[in-house]
């Protein structure tokens, strides 16, 4: 019998060298003569150990990590006499920081072969879409709603009600939209799952499809993830053949098919009305709401649109799991939230967890702190519109309602870490410009709001007029945060404020700074 | 490196009428195009225009709104460095510093011989494995001065 190898395909493994240690594997085998089958999966979430390199034995998958092409010879030696080698991490499933996890949403990512439909179907896929064929809308809806899913791209919506409202809209036609276009710094989640699993998000959008009477979908895709568009190419290809997208699905009278659409490099197209502008083959200029896109969507249908991951959620939470679902969480935040650790942090990677799990757990505890070895300051929270929280603020639980109470917010998942050395008058800064760069240009308070903030922070940094300044930037941040049509303006002044707030000794002529920094 | 054809309106037209039949089309053509030449040409756009039935400033509007899209050639390489806050965190100011004075031109510019383009993206997802980079298409994590001053050498083979 042949050895099973797995070896990731995400981008995440192949950017620091998981094909060479594929290629090398193989070519190890060669040269010693055994049979080896090589299968590329997704990524389990372990990053500073990938390119993470398991084999199959009968007690279960055994990971070796991080691992380059030279090491692939002994590492292939140990697999073959179940030995010892300085990169064997032991049973994947038992690596603690995997343990500690509620792998809901990504319990396949990393395990099955994300090309294979038979693999999906193997560990538990396509159950909810064929509970979901079986039921009326009316029960697939109560599911969703008694789940207690929350938007999972930042606004935190409840996924029921606006599911509901899309049924009961009715129209010729409707769509299904699965909001692809994670562009916030720090988070890859939808990158991982869409790579690593993306017959869940196809089965999730068919089941939303089902559920409010569409029989199209599109998921747009950010033109700076080319393996997912790939992955997801393949994965709609394969379901088609399988039967579970095109007409008559799983021989019922249920319509439904999907179409991935790539973007092309503008951030402001996360923002929901956006992308469907986009979408619609249109500059990303946001809409104005109402009308809400349940009612007046895409090309003017009612449309549900979604990020990746509240439709990847949504065939666990079919296939009998809505109970189970809310029983995880804290408050009104039901369920797991597949949270990612990135920037200055040793164990940096995708975390999988109920809500109400502290910040300062995560960052220190899991994250272990920074890969600099030096102390945390500063933690970037949901994204390029997310707030900075200082150590002081590390007891916040994560939960949507606990973090908009500290004016931050958990957008979509992500936490960048800084380590001491990172100056916060400059990241201010970069907020600003950042803003600037993407803003779709329709409002007056994010168009020019970010270019004069941009600008008065270089004045706060070059010590002009300082105190005045900062009452400046205050007062702009407070026009931005009330004026602007979307997140984009709306959300700036999170980093900007938060930075002010927390961190005042960095804003001012740069000899002060550097003090301080001392 | 990709090879591109040199612009062609028979094989400009032959890319429009693939995609018609496409709902919000223009997007789609407009990467076509970019894939095909390596660029959108200027004659493209009222070509994508007519084909659509809509005005020559709507297409303009659409083909400039995009960070995407290019109105002529890259370099015969291009060298993306992430600058989001992850990449930051981890040191990729000074690093995207270091590729601008190896290569001797500003992000977001051509080097004279035409050979690398280098350019700012803003976010791989690769925020585990930062900083990031993207070399004609390939994906490189946890760079570092050395992964770097290699990146700029084969660039500008």
């Amino acid at each position: 019998m042949s050895l099973r190898i797995f070896v990731s395909r995400d981008a995440g493994a192949v950017a620091v060298g998981a094909d060479e240690v594929a290629v090398a594997l193989a070519q190890a085998a060669t040269k010693r003569g055994c049979a080896v089958e090589i299968i590329r999966t997704g990524s389990r979430g372990l990053y500073w150990l990938e390119p993470m390199v398991e084999v199959a034995t009968p007690k279960g998958r055994v990971a070796f990590g991080p691992v380059t092409a030279s090491d692939a010879a002994s590492v292939l030696e140990a697999m073959l006499a179940d030995g010892p080698h300085p990169l064997r991490l032991g049973i994947t499933e038992e690596i603690p920081w995997l343990r500690r996890q509620t792998r809901l949403t990504f319990a396949r990512c990393g395990v099955i072969d994300p090309r294979s439909l038979e693999d999906y179907g193997a560990h538990g896929g396509y159950k909810g879409l064929e509970r979901a064929l079986t039921l009326t809308q009316d029960s697939i809806l109560a599911d969703v709603t008694t789940s207690g899913l929350r938007g999972r791209g930042g606004a935190g919506f409840p996924t029921g009600i606006k599911w509901k409202t899309v049924a009961q809209t009715s129209a010729d036609r409707k769509y299904i939209v699965c909001n692809a276009d994670e562009g916030d710094s720090g988070t890859f989640a939808d990158r991982m799952i869409m790579e690593g699993d993306p017959f869940v998000v196809i089965e999730g959008m068919a089941i939303a499809g089902i559920a409010v009477g569409a029989t199209k979908g599109y998921i747009y895709i950010r033109s700076e993830y080319p393996h997912a568009v790939e992955a997801m190419n393949a994965a709609i290809t394969a379901a088609r053949r399988g039967g579970y997208l095109g007409p008559r699905i799983g021989s019922t009278s249920h319509s439904f098919d999907l179409e991935v659409r790539v973007g092309a490099g503008a951030y402001v197209c996360g923002e929901e009305t956006s992308l469907l502008e986009s979408l619609e083959g249109r500059r990303g200029i946001v809409r104005a709401k109402p009308p809400l896109p349940a009612h007046k969507g895409l090309f003017g249908k009612p449309t549900v649109i979604n990020n990746v991951l509240s439709f990847a959620a949504i065939p666990f939470i079919l296939a009998g799991g809505a109970k189970a679902y809310a029983d995880f969480g804290l408050g009104r935040s039901r369920g797991t939230m597949p949270i990612q650790l990135a920037g200055n942090v040793k164990h940096g990677g995708l975390f999988e967890v109920a809500f109400g799990i502290t910040l300062g757990e995560l960052v220190d505890d899991i994250g272990g702190g920074t890969f600099t070895g030096r102390p945390v300051r500063a933690v970037q929270v949901g994204g390029p519109l997310g707030a900075y929280f200082p150590r002081a603020l590390f007891d916040t639980p994560f939960d949507y309602e606990a973090f908009a109470a500290r004016d931050g917010l958990i957008g979509h998942g992500g936490i960048v870490v800084f380590d001491d050395t990172v100056d916060m008058s400059k990241q201010a800064r970069f907020a600003m410009e950042f803003c600037g760069i993407e803003s779709c240009g329709k409002c007056t308070p994010c168009r020019i709001g970010s270019t004069r903030g941009a600008e008065t922070i270089d004045k706060i940094r070059a010590g002009e007029r300082v105190a005045e300044n900062i009452d400046v930037i205050e007062d702009l941040c407070n026009t931005m945060k009330f004026g602007s049509l979307c997140a984009l303006g709306g959300f700036t002044p999170y980093p900007v404020m938060s930075a002010l707030k927390h961190f005042r000794e960095d804003f001012g002529p740069a000899p002060t700074r550097l003090q301080a920094a001392e | 490196m990709t090879d591109y054809e040199p612009w062609n309106a028979t094989r400009g037209a032959e890319i429009i009428a693939e995609h018609t039949h496409l709902e919000g089309a223009t997007l789609v053509i407009l990467h076509a195009f970019q894939e095909t030449f390596g660029y959108v040409p200027e004659p493209a756009l009222p070509m994508i225009a007519s084909a659509l039935n809509v005005s020559r400033a709507e297409v303009h509007g659409v083909f400039t709104f995009y960070h995407d899209f290019r109105h002529k050639p890259a370099g015969r390489h291009v060298l993306k460095l992430c600058r989001a806050e992850a990449c930051q965190a981890a040191g990729g100011d000074a690093l995207a510093a270091r590729a601008e004075t190896r290569l001797g031109i500003a992000l977001g510019s051509t080097t004279p011989d035409e050979r690398v383009t280098l350019e700012p993206i803003y976010c791989l997802g690769l925020c585990a494995t930062a900083p990031s980079a993207m070399l004609d298409g390939r994906v490189i994590g946890r760079l570092d001065e050395a992964r770097l001053d290699a990146l700029v050498a084969e660039a500008q083979r």
